[in-house]
C-alpha cells in the first residue's frame, strides 16, 4: 500500500514537471494576482501592508484552483483512472497520493514563495514568516476540499468553472482562519497560536472528509 | 403483537409508500389538502402580522418584516437538512425517491434563503442605515446561498439524473459537515472585525403578542414548504418519465429506420 502511494505520488510529480503540467503555472498565477492588487487599490504601501496577508491568502485560494480541474479529469480521459479504481490498493490511498502530489506542486511552492511575494505588498519580516507558516498549515485544507470538487467534476467537460463554484464556498473557513492567524502575528488581541491551531484542525478534518468524499465520488461516478 | 412484527410492518408500509408509483397516487390525493392548509395558515398569519401585532417600540412598523424573514431563515436551514437526509437515502439505499426528494428540495431551499437575505437587507436599511452589513448571521446565510447555488449548478451540469443525484448527494453531505464549521468561523470572523456594534433585535425575550403570530407564520411556511416540495417531487418524477419515454421513442424510431436496411 505504501509502495502504491509512493508510486502514484512520483508519477504525478513527474507529470506535473513535464509539458502541459501545471507545476510552475500556479506560482506564476499567484504572482499575477499579487501584482494586480496594487493596480486596483493604489500603491499605498501602508494600506498594502495592512491587507497583505489577506491578498496573499486570496491569491493562494485562487491559485489552488489552477490545475485542480485536471486532477482526476486527465486520468479519466486516458483511462488510467479505471486502472486506479480497479487497483488492489484502496482507492482512498490513491486519492490521498494524488492530492499529496498536487499539494507538493501548488500549495507548498506558494507557501515557500510567500516571503518573496510579501515584499511586493510591503509585509514586515514577522508578517512574511507568519503568512508563510499559515499557508503551509492551511493550503492542505484547500487542496483536499478542492479534490472533492475535482472528483465530482472528473467526467464533465469544461468542468473548471463548475469546480470553482462548488468548491469556493467550502473554503471560506480556511480563508478566515488563515488570514486571522496571519493578522494576529502582526499584532492584535488574539494570540497567534489559537487561529493557527484551528487552521491545522481544519486541514486535518478536510484531509479525512476530502479523501473519503473524493474516493466515493470517483467510485460512484460511473 | 411482538414489537419486531410491528416494526417490520411499519418498514413494509414505508417501502410501499416510497415506491414512485404509490408516491404519485398518495401525494396527488394529499397535495390539495396540504396546499389548502398552507393557504389558510398564511392568511391567518398575514392577518395577524398586519393588523394584530403591535409596532415595536424601537423598530416601529419595520418589525413586521420579521414575520417573513424568520420563517424563511428556518425553512432555508430545514431544506438543507432535508437534502442531507435524502442524500443518505441516495447513497445508502440508492432509492430513486430520495434522488427526487433531494433534487426537488434544492431550488426551494435556495429560494427561501434568497427571501431571507432580501428581507434581511430590506430590514437592515431602516435599522442599520445600510442594505448590507457583514454581520455573522447575514454572512453565514450568504454562504449557505452560495452552497445552494453550487449544488444547483452541479445538478444542471451532469446530464444523467442518476449520476447527478450521486454527485450532488456527496457534495450535500460534504456541505453538511462544513456548515457548522462555516457558521463557527463566520462568528469568529465577525466578532473579530466588529465588536457588538449592531442593534440587536429586541433583546433575548419576545412578548407573547409578537410570539404567537411568529409561530403561526413559521407553521405556515413549513406547510407551504411541504406543499411546494411535494409538488416539485411530482413534477420531477413526471419529468423523468418523459425523459425515459423520449429515449424509448428515439430508440424505436432508430430501430424502424434501420430495419428496412437490414432486410
Amino acid at each position: 500500500m505504501g509502495r502504491a502511494f509512493l508510486a502514484v505520488v512520483a508519477r504525478d510529480l513527474r507529470l506535473a514537471g513535464r509539458i502541459g503540467g501545471s507545476g510552475a503555472l500556479s506560482l506564476v498565477f499567484f504572482l499575477m494576482i499579487v501584482a494586480l492588487v496594487p493596480f486596483g487599490l493604489g500603491p499605498d504601501l501602508n494600506l498594502l501592508a495592512r491587507i497583505g496577508p489577506g491578498i496573499l491568502w486570496i491569491a493562494a485560494v485562487l491559485a489552488t484552483l489552477i490545475g485542480l480541474d485536471r486532477l482526476f479529469q486527465a486520468d479519466e480521459e486516458d483511462g488510467s483512472l479505471d486502472l486506479l479504481t480497479g487497483a488492489p490498493a484502496p482507492l482512498e490511498v490513491l486519492v490521498l497520493a494524488k492530492v499529496t502530489a498536487h499539494w507538493l506542486t501548488t500549495g507548498l511552492p506558494l507557501a515557500l514563495a510567500t516571503p518573496l511575494f510579501g515584499l511586493l505588498v510591503a509585509l514586515s519580516p514577522t508578517g512574511m514568516a507568519a503568512t508563510s507558516l499559515t499557508l503551509l498549515v492551511g493550503t492542505p485544507a484547500l487542496t483536499f476540499i478542492g479534490a472533492v470538487g475535482a472528483a465530482l467534476t472528473a467526467s464533465i467537460r469544461r468542468g473548471g468553472l463548475i469546480l470553482a463554484v462548488v468548491v469556493l464556498p467550502l473554503m471560506v473557513p480556511t480563508l478566515i482562519f488563515g488570514v486571522s492567524a496571519a493578522d494576529a502575528a502582526l499584532g492584535g488581541t488574539v494570540p497567534f497560536a489559537t487561529p493557527l491551531a484551528i487552521l491545522g484542525a481544519l486541514s486535518l478534518v478536510a484531509g479525512v472528509v476530502g479523501t473519503l468524499a473524493a474516493a466515493a465520488a470517483l467510485r460512484w461516478g460511473e | 403483537m411482538p414489537a419486531r412484527y410491528t416494526r417490520a410492518m411499519a418498514m413494509g408500509l414505508l417501502t410501499r409508500l416510497a415506491q414512485p408509483g404509490h408516491f404519485m397516487r398518495w401525494s396527488g390525493a394529499l397535495l390539495p389538502w396540504v396546499a389548502g392548509l398552507a393557504i389558510v395558515l398564511l392568511a391567518i398569519g398575514q392577518y395577524l402580522t398586519w393588523f394584530v401585532v403591535p409596532p415595536d417600540y424601537q423598530q416601529g412598523e419595520t418589525v413586521r418584516i420579521m414575520y417573513i424573514h424568520v420563517p424563511a431563515a428556518w425553512m432555508a436551514v430545514f431544506f438543507y437538512g432535508a437534502m442531507a437526509v435524502s442524500a443518505l437515502g441516495t447513497l445508502i439505499w440508492r432509492h430513486p425517491l430520495a434522488d427526487v426528494a433531494q433534487r426537488a428540495a434544492a431550488p426551494i431551499g435556495a429560494a427561501f434563503t434568497l427571501i431571507c437575505l432580501v428581507t434581511g437587507s430590506l430590514w437592515g436599511k431602516p435599522m442599520w442605515g445600510t442594505y448590507w452589513v457583514w454581520d455573522a448571521r447575514l454572512t453565514s446565510m450568504l454562504v449557505l446561498f452560495l452552497i445552494y447555488c453550487g449544488l444547483l449548478a452541479l445538478w444542471r451540469t451532469i446530464e444523467d439524473p442518476n449520476r447527478a443525484a450521486r454527485a450532488v448527494a456527496i457534495l450535500t453531505l460534504v456541505g453538511a459537515v462544513n456548515l457548522p464549521i462555516i457558521k463557527f468561523s463566520v462568528n469568529w470572523w465577525s466578532t473579530l472585525h466588529q465588536p457588538a456594534s449592531i442593534l440587536r433585535m429586541g433583546g433575548p425575550t419576545i412578548y407573547a403578542s409578537m410570539l404567537y403570530p411568529l409561530l403561526v407564520m413559521i407553521a405556515a411556511a413549513s406547510v407551504l414548504g411541504l406543499a411546494l416540495h411535494l409538488q416539485a417531487m411530482r413534477t420531477e418524477i413526471l419529468r423523468r418519465r418523459v425523459r425515459t419515454l423520449t429515449i424509448l421513442e428515439a430508440e424505436r424510431l432508430d430501430a424502424a429506420l434501420l430495419a428496412p436496411q437490414a432486410a
